[in-house]
């Protein structure tokens, strides 16, 4: 397991491999110096599950034990693909999974006519981040001008114009934890009161969400659209049924193992040790 | 472990692995784990949160 920083999910993982009998190395990405002629598949052994805290760390560690042979989860395109809000969306389209209706502009005044299409209340997402981080409601036509603004005095990334429909769902979400294309644990995730995120980082409470049939099948649909592995998929409650409105590539757990009872590292080790060569 | 920003007391975890977060339970400062030269743990100061940082 490769990691930058341990949290709650890295150190249950490690308890999880101890106890199953499993030889799991820790490795600390901070402390990895790779020369890119060499080979490092014994190094690193059968397969490597990708933990890094960052993001952009994250990638570029798996783009480069994958070109030197070593097995990786999450591997590099579901990276790209899971680890990009756009790319998500893009994905989610194409295999026709339900998702909110999207506008993606480059600049200001393109980014206000596309409100114009998509109306207001919108959502105005980062395509790189988590956590709820930088993501803004535009409840209006002058709410749009100043945090259009704001971004354009931003790292580039930010001027990337990414604005969802606001849906109409109850003050909650759904986070579903797929692996193998398969969902083992769902919650609620219920927005704290006076905010509309949903993110757990941001104080929402969890509790166990049944998984029904339409849930299953939208999660496993989505999980392979973006390339399998291990995945957080977010689904929101639409008047029109469900839709994916996120895929996380490095899924937190810490609060879906309480709510659920679920033994998530578990079967992450289970998972690794099928696809042991 | 003593806190820098408040001196309060940081608990060492039983199961400590380097690079794990702990924070302070007087002022919630959080720090990373790492190992001194003697093996011994001790504790330094982590980027609060990277733009990049997350799921």
């Amino acid at each position: 397991m490769v990691y930058d920083y341990v949290r709650w999910e890295e150190k249950v993982i490690a308890d999880a491999a101890k106890k199953k009998g499993v030889d799991l190395k820790l490795v600390d990405s901070k402390d990895v110096s790779l020369l890119l002629d060499n080979d490092y598949e014994k190094e690193f052994g059968d397969v490597v599950l990708q933990r890094c805290l960052s993001y952009f760390r994250s990638l570029h560690l798996t783009a480069t034990l994958e070109a030197k042979g070593v097995s990786v989860v999450n591997n590099f395109n579901v990276a790209v693909v899971a680890g990009n809000k756009l790319f998500t969306t893009l994905a989610l389209l194409k295999a026709g999974i339900p998702t909110p209706q999207t506008v993606l502009s480059f600049a200001p005044e393109s980014a206000l006519k596309s409100l114009e299409k998509l109306g207001y209340p919108a959502v105005l997402k980062p395509t790189i981040g988590s956590w709820g981080r930088l993501v803004a409601l535009l409840k209006d036509r002058d709410s749009a001008e100043a945090i259009f603004e704001d971004r354009e005095h931003m790292f580039p990334l930010y001027q990337i114009y990414y604005i969802q429909e606001f849906v109409k769902r109850p003050p909650r979400d759904i986070r579903s934890i797929v692996i193998d294309d398969r969902v083992v644990a769902a919650i609620y995730r219920i927005s704290p009161s006076g905010n509309w995120k949903t993110n757990m980082a941001l104080g929402a409470k969890a509790e166990n969400c049944p998984i029904t049939k339409e849930l299953e099948d939208i999660c496993a649909r989505a999980s392979k659209a973006v390339g399998g592995g291990i995945l957080g998929v977010d689904c929101m409650e639409s008047p029109d049924g469900l839709l994916v409105h996120e895929v996380n590539n490095t899924t937190e757990f810490k609060n879906t193992v309480p709510a659920t009872g679920v033994d998530i590292p578990g079967l992450i080790i289970d998972y690794l040790v099928k696809l042991r060569k | 472990m003593k806190c820098p920003e408040c001196d309060g007391e940081i608990p060492l975890p039983k199961d400590a692995i380097e690079g794990e977060i702990v924070t302070c339970p007087d002022c919630g400062t959080s720090f990373e784990l790492y190992k001194k030269e003697d093996g011994r743990f001790d504790i330094r100061s982590i980027q609060v949160v990277g733009e990049d940082w997350g799921e």
